[in-house]
This record gives C-alpha cells, structure tokens and sequence, in this order.
C-alpha cells in the first residue's frame, strides 16, 4: 500500500505529462481547425477564442481523467479479499484550496479574456441597435430582413434596393442590420462567423469585414415556424468590381419593385403581424 | 376489491370527472362571447374553450381522486375520511395516497413512462434525421415531435428525481414518518399525470411548432396545440413550486433529534437546494404562461412589439425560469453522485462542507447568469461580459461537486456495483459537459455555437449525461430497498455499457455537428453532415435499445424473478438501509436518534449509526 504522498506524485506525473503531450496536438493541430474558420476578421477571432479555451481546459481535463481512471484502477478493492473500508479522509484544507484557486484563476481569466475579444470587435455577434464594438473607418450597411421563411436583403446606400441573394464585398468592413418581419427567426452567416438574431422590431447589428472571395452558409438559427428547416441560403463574398457590377444589376432588376415598398428603415410593420385584428 | 373501492374515489371516477370537466369547460367556453373574440369564428379556434376545458378537466381528475373530501368535510364540520391513509393492498398505488412511500413508487412508475414517450420522441426525430431531406415526417409534425421531446423532458424530469427518490427518502433520513403536507405532495404528483396527459392532447389540436422554449411571437401565431404546451408548463411549474415547499418545510421543521443541518446527507443538500430554485423560478414560469395565455385569448399585447409588448419580455421572463430550470435537473443529480460514491468507495465523503457550499452556490448563481440564452438576441449587448462573467462563475461550485466526488475516491476500497458505474459515468458525462459549457458562456466562441447542435449536445451531456444517469444509479441504488427485490445484476450491467458507450457515441459527433455548422431543431441539413448524422441516429437508436434492456430487468427482477435483496443489499451505513426492506407504513416505532456522523465509513471509525427501531412490516 502506497502513501498519499506517492498517489499523489503519480497522478501529477500524469497530469504533466498528459498536458504536455496533448497541448501541441491542441494548440497545431486541433485549433487551426476550430470553427468557424479564419475566413474573416471575426472568424480568425473566434478560432483563437476557441482555441484558448481547449488550452485552458487541457489540464483540467486530463487531470480529471487521469484521476478517474487512477482510482478505479488504483483504489479498486480486490473482490478476493474479505469487504474491508478505505482511510477515513474527510477533506484535505490545501487540495481543497488549491483547487479554489486554480479554478477560480481559470474563470477569471476566461472571463477577462472574452470580454476583452468582446469589445475589440463585436465577434461576430448581434449587438443591438446601439453596438459597443465598432470598427473604425467606413462601414457598409446591409439590412437582413428575415420574414417566415426567407431572409432578404438590403442594401441603403445603393438606393434602398432589396435583393433575394446576399453579396458583400471582400475587404470590406460590412455592418449587417439584422430585422424581422414576424416571429423570431436568427441570421447565421456560419462561414463569417456571424449570428444575429432578428427580432421584429429591433435593429440588431454585427460587424464582420471578409479576407477572401467566397461563398458561406446561411441559416436560420432560431425556431421560427413550419418551415424553419428550410430556411437557408447561400451567400458571396465577392472582389469589388464585381460587386458594384453586381448591385447596379440588381437595383436595375429591382427598380420596378422598389417604388413599392416601404422606404429603408431599421424596422418595418408589416401590416397585419398579429393575429387578431 | 370491494364496490366501496370501485365507485368510490379512485382513478376511474378521476378519469371520468375529468373527461366531463373537459367538456363542461368546453361548452363554458364557447359561451364567452365579445368583438375581439370574434376572430376565432374565422378559424374555427377558440383558444378560451380549450384553456377552460383543460383547467375544469383538471379540477374534475382531482376531485374524482379525492383531494376535494378533506377540505369539504372539514368545512361542513364533519370528521373527515381516511380513505387517503388507507395503509395495504396495490390498489393504494392507484389513486390519492398520502404515505410518501406509495407517492415515490407512483412518481418512479408515472415519471417513467412519461420519460419512455419522451425518449420515443427522440428515437423518431433520429429517425427523420438520417437523411439531408425530409422524408419520414412533415415539417409540421417534425416540430411538434420536436417540442414534444422537449417539452416532456424538461417538464417531467423537473421532479425526475425529486419525485421518486426525495418523497420516499428524505423523510426517512431525516428520521420523519411523513412529509410536511402530505396531501400537498400527493397533489404535485397527480398534477404531473394530468400534465403530461395533457401535453400529449396537443396532438388533437395540431401539434406544437416553437420546441421547449415557446418563444414569442412564434407561440402567438400557433394553433391549439400551443395551449396544452401552455397549459402543460403551467401545471408542472405548479406541482414544482408546491413540490419545492413541501421538501423545504419538511426538512425544516420535521427533523430528528440529533439531524442538525451539518449532519443532513448530502442528498437532502441536493434537494434542498433544488427545492430552492423549485420555489423560487417556477412562480415566474406560472405568471409568465399566464400573460401567454392572455395574449392568446383575452388579445393583450404583453409580447406583441406592434403594439407596445416585447419578445425580448418573453425571452427573459422564461430564461429568467429557464436557467434555474437546468439545475433543477442537474442539482439532484450532483445529491445522488455524492451520496452512492461514500457507499461504494467504502470513505465518508470528502469535503462535506464544499460540497454543500458548492450546492447552494449553484442554486444562488443560476439565477444570475439567464441573459445568456440571448447573447446574440441583440439585448444589452454591453451588459454580456457579466453574463459571461456570472456564467463562467458557476463552473466554480461545480468545481467544488468534482473535488469531492474525486476526493470520495481518493485511497477508498471501490467496489463497481452497478450504481457507482453510474455515478463514475456521470463524473465523466458532466465533464464533458461542462467543458463544451465554456464554449457556449464565451461570447465570441458562443455567436458560432449559439442554437446549433453543439449547444444541444451540451444540454443532453448534463441533463442526461447527468441526470438521466444520476436517476438510473438512484434506481439501481435505491429501488431494491423500496421494493425489496434485487435487480438482476448481469442486465444492469448490459444496460450501464450499452447506454454509456452509445450515450456517448450519440452525443459526443452532435458536439462536432454543431462545430461544423448544423443548427437545432432542422428537418433538413447540409449533405456533407449526412454521414455523421447517421451514426448519431444509429447511435441513438442502440441507446434506445438499452432502455428495453433495463425496462425488461426491472419487469423481470421485480415481478417475476422476485429475490429478496435483504435490508442493506450495498452495506451502506446510511439510516435508510437500516430499516427492513420495503420500509414499513409508518418507518420508525420511534423517532430515530442521529449521531454527529452522517457517513461513518472508513477503517478504524466507530460506526455510530441512528438509533433506530423500525416499524412493524405490514402484514
């Protein structure tokens, strides 16, 4: 029978050596893949906040687990020998308190550090109709008008046209002004990193500026109705040019529409929403 | 059985009470009449007549079972009946009884089922899902499949633990005969039965589209079947609400000689603080589903933003409730973990005090951190480093429940009967799911996993990686005693492998799936996520068959095969296994007396064990 000394100098064995062999598998291997991928400014944020976090919970984890495993192979009872009872150990004030203060390290830090990634850009997140996060220099507006169950899109410093596809240019800081119509439906731009929900009424904004042309996922994210699992698209992210080629087509397809509808606002009423009139 | 049994108050004068009053509410309802009702004539629905015939229906299923005898005859001032105490024979089980002992079994048996409908509903939603498009079921009965499983868990796992395990024993170990208000509790369980019954009437009115959740303005727009979900979370938050007093008053005012508050057990600890955030949340759930209800009926605009309401109100009064709501299934879980682990590792549990400070701190906390459901909801979207602040906070007294279950293990002599194999799988379970619960507290790591899979894996790793297997360990650990017959040991242990290895087979690729983009609650998915999907349905569908497992063990062990498990199958030194095995009508001859030490295990520790003097074992 071993001390709880030498228990204890083999678990830490563990502990180390576990943490030391897993972090490089973490750190290369495994966040670099972490979604939702450095495609944006927001996106590359998010894998390095992910990534964070798996380093932090490394050691816990492997602590924990070799714990568990430790004891049941360890502290297991022989079913051969007669029942007998393990040392009476009611507590231990130092693990005890080594143990409140990593943990409470850990949090703090976890929670200093995403506020911090917070405030420096909004990650990606719907931020309401006054954003705290915002970027510096000029920004492109795009309205995501989100209805049962479709979302559209518009674009009001090109003259308030509606567009059923999403295209944004690339390098381009995008302001995405998320609505809804109805019920409560979510814009998430996967790819971009970007969630927003769109609550009716209210004007939910989130930044993200793309780094390369291509096309992203969009899907409802939040429960809104019969055909919420058909509420999808697909999205561009396009040079430039091509962009300003694009929308002038677009507002010269659209300008029949256009005179119809309701001019560009952070929200509309549909008229009727509600159900009983 | 005589024909007093048969026409007096029992189940079936409760069902037909209840049927009439479903109809008589019917009718009062149609009755109501005015301009902004009128509406309803266009649609064919009438949402009053259905929330009256559920609440008369109701009303009459309580007073067939008796409840309405005792206030009656006391008013009227004659002696009332005894029908409630009635103390032998099965057909107790069947109708109002006040032995907390019979309330256990009928909420083991009752909860039960209602969790086998719920786990069905799961089973159909994997199986829809192992194709990119919808192909089994329409996207209207997909969701309310969906809402259903949801709403059925989370309602009816509320008092999973609570029900069954506290009602039958925490009386018994704080040395008590009964719970405080007996008649209380044997309501908060008949008002279960009537609520899933009638959580499972939404069918007949078109099902659910709005998941567990009920948001406003999806919930506004559905039709009838939105009000049993209604009327189904107004009577769980009910029986919760009545639940959590009658736990807490019982163990404040009903313990024995000697049971000071530092030598309760430690899932007396777990229950009180559930029964804390049971009394305190459930109150905002039941108000919260009346200003549903009126909007619904009366055309108020609580949660309508045309005309001066919110859906942000809606979404934080129900997370307000909605957050506690998770440690109201976690917490017990986390009480029955830390009383098997002392039994089974042969130690008396390590850091009592953390663990308790840990308990009530999860209690306290959990009512700070709600805004986190809306991270990306666009609500004060400066006041989110708090939430996450108050969020991550929590993992700190959870820390504390993880220290002390290890420290439970550390140099004890650990025997895998089957209920520790449960309670090591949840030390890894909740683990994983409070690890993959950091990604979600973390705003930026949270705007990708918000409302994707990975948030669902991350709620079934701790309800049901945690709760679900607390709740097995609690009947492998405690049903023999209440039942007096052993479970086959061979099936358990089928059952433990097959549901933790596919438990985590299905759970652990849906926390990938939500990393790569899947959201909640789609009939359909991206094709390259098809694989993936299929070997979590598969997945699924073995831990399914698990639960066949254990359904035929529990059949096979208690009904037919029937082998004594004796008064202390585990050699626990715990007070409830003192006494014979199931435990007699009225539990103690005499109150018990408690020593100072609630888990005197361990090599050289006097066992001062409560004096205790059973009852005489019905006849």
């Amino acid at each position: 029978m071993w001390s709880s000394w030498s228990h204890a100098r083999r678990l830490t064995v563990l502990t180390v050596v576990g943490t030391i062999v897993l972090l490089p598998i973490v750190i290369f291997v495994l966040g670099p893949n972490m979604p939702p991928g450095k495609n944006t400014n927001v996106g590359d944020q998010q894998v390095f906040d992910n990534t964070v976090l798996l380093v932090v919970m490394t050691p816990f984890t492997v602590f924990i687990l070799a714990y568990l495993l430790y004891a049941v192979f360890t502290f297991r009872a022989d079913p051969a020998e007669p029942e007998r009872d393990g040392a009476p150990i009611r507590g231990h004030m130092p693990s005890q308190v080594a143990w409140l203060t990593t943990t409470t390290i850990a949090v703090l830090f976890l929670a200093i550090f995403g506020s911090a990634e917070l405030l420096t850009s909004g990650a990606g997140g719907g931020q309401g109709p006054k954003p705290i996060a915002k970027p510096s220099g000029s920004v492109l507006p795009v309205q995501v008008i989100a209805q049962q169950w479709e979302f559209t899109y518009r674009y009001p410093t090109y003259g308030g046209v509606e567009t059923a596809q999403l295209e944004i240019p690339v390098d381009t800081e995008i302001a995405f002004h998320v609505t809804s119509l109805d019920a409560i439906h979510s814009f998430w731009a996967y790819e971009l990193g970007v969630k927003a929900d769109a609550n009716p009424g209210v004007d939910n904004i989130a930044y993200v500026k793309s780094k390369q042309t291509r096309d992203f996922q969009i899907r409802c994210a939040e429960l809104c109705g019969l055909w919420h699992g058909y509420m999808y698209d697909t999205g561009k992210v396009v040079t430039h040019d091509e962009f300003t080629t694009w929308i002038a087509q677009q507002k010269q397809l659209y300008a029949g529409s256009l005179k119809y509808l309701p001019p560009y606002s952070t929200s509309y009423a549909p008229d009727p929403t509600f159900r009983a009139g | 059985m005589s024909l007093r049994r048969l026409i007096g108050f029992n189940l079936l004068s409760a069902a037909v009470l209840g049927v009439a009053g479903y109809y008589l509410g019917w009718w009062l309802g149609h009755q109501i009449n005015g301009p902004s009702i009128a509406y309803f004539g266009d649609t064919g629905q009438n949402d009053i007549a259905l929330f009256l015939a559920y609440l008369v229906g109701v009303i009459g299923f309580l007073v067939g079972l008796g409840f309405a005898n005792y206030p009656v005859q006391r008013m009227l001032g004659k002696p009332p009946s005894l029908r409630e105490k009635e103390q032998a024979g099965w057909t107790r089980y069947f109708g109002l009884c006040t032995d907390h002992k019979v309330v256990g079994i009928q909420y083991l048996i009752g909860i039960g089922a209602f969790i086998f409908i719920g786990g069905l509903n799961a089973m159909l939603i994997r199986y829809e899902l192992l194709t990119p498009n919808q192909h089994a079921w329409n996207a209207n009965n997909y969701l309310t499949i969906v809402s259903l499983h949801g709403t059925m868990m989370m309602g009816m796992m509320t008092s999973g633990i609570l029900g069954p395990f506290a009602n039958y024993f925490v009386p018994i170990m704080i040395g008590a005969r009964r719970m405080a208000f007996p008649r209380i509790e044997a309501l908060t369980f008949w008002l279960l039965m009537a609520a899933g019954f009638i959580l499972m009437t939404s069918l007949a009115f078109g099902g659910i589209p709005t998941g567990w959740t009920g948001y406003e303005p999806l919930a506004n727009q559905a039709n009838m079947g939105m009000d049993a979900y209604i009327a189904f979370f107004a009577l769980v938050g009910l029986s919760m609400c009545l639940l959590g007093l009658n736990m807490l008053v019982t163990v404040i005012t009903m313990r024995a000689p000697g049971m000071s508050w530092g030598r309760l057990p430690i899932f007396v600890w777990g229950v009180i603080s559930t029964a804390v955030l049971m009394a305190l949340a459930a109150p905002v759930l039941i108000s919260t589903l009346l200003m549903v209800t009126l909007d619904r009926t009366a055309q108020t605009s609580f949660f309508n933003d045309q005309v001066g309401g919110s859906p942000y109100l809606y979404e934080n009064l129900f997370w307000f409730f909605g957050h506690p709501e998770v440690y109201i299934l976690a917490l017990p879980g986390m009480g029955i973990l830390l009383e098997i682990l002392p039994v089974f590792a042969r130690k008396p549990l390590w850091g009592y005090r953390l663990a308790v400070t840990g308990m009530l701190g999860i209690a306290l906390l959990s009512f700070l951190v709600w805004q986190h459901h809306l991270f990306v909801s666009g609500i004060n979207a400066d006041v989110r480093p708090f939430y996450m602040l108050s969020t991550e906070l929590i993992s700190l007294p959870t820390g504390f429940i993880f220290i002390c279950a290890l420290g439970t293990l550390w140099r004890g002599r650990i025997r895998l009967e089957v209920p520790m194999l449960f309670a090591l799988a949840w030390i890894f379970n909740f683990l994983i799911g409070g690890l993959s619960g950091v990604f979600l507290s973390d705003v930026p790591s949270d705007v990708t996993t918000h409302g994707s899979f990975f948030s669902m894996a991350h709620f079934h790793y701790t309800i049901m990686g945690g709760l679900l297997f607390a709740f097995f360990g609690g009947i492998y650990f405690w049903v023999p005693k209440m039942t007096g017959f052993k479970f086959n040991e061979r099936l358990a242990k089928i059952h433990f492998w097959v549901m933790f290895i596919a438990f985590n087979s299905t759970f652990g690729p849906l926390l990938v799936i939500g990393f790569l983009g899947m959201p909640r609650r789609v009939v359909t998915y991206a094709g390259y996520l098809q694989g993936a999907n299929v070997w979590v349905s598969v997945s699924a569908f073995v831990l399914g068959a698990s639960m066949l497992v254990f359904v035929y063990n529990l059949v096979y062990s208690m009904v037919f095969a029937r082998v004594p498990a004796g008064a202390n199958p585990w050699g626990s030194k715990s007070i409830e296994f003192q006494l014979p095995s199931p435990v007699p009508v009225h539990n103690f001859d005499r109150i018990p007396t408690f020593g100072p030490d609630p888990y005197p295990y361990g090599e050289g520790v006097a066992v001062t064990r409560p004096v205790v003097a059973p009852a005489r074992p019905e006849r």
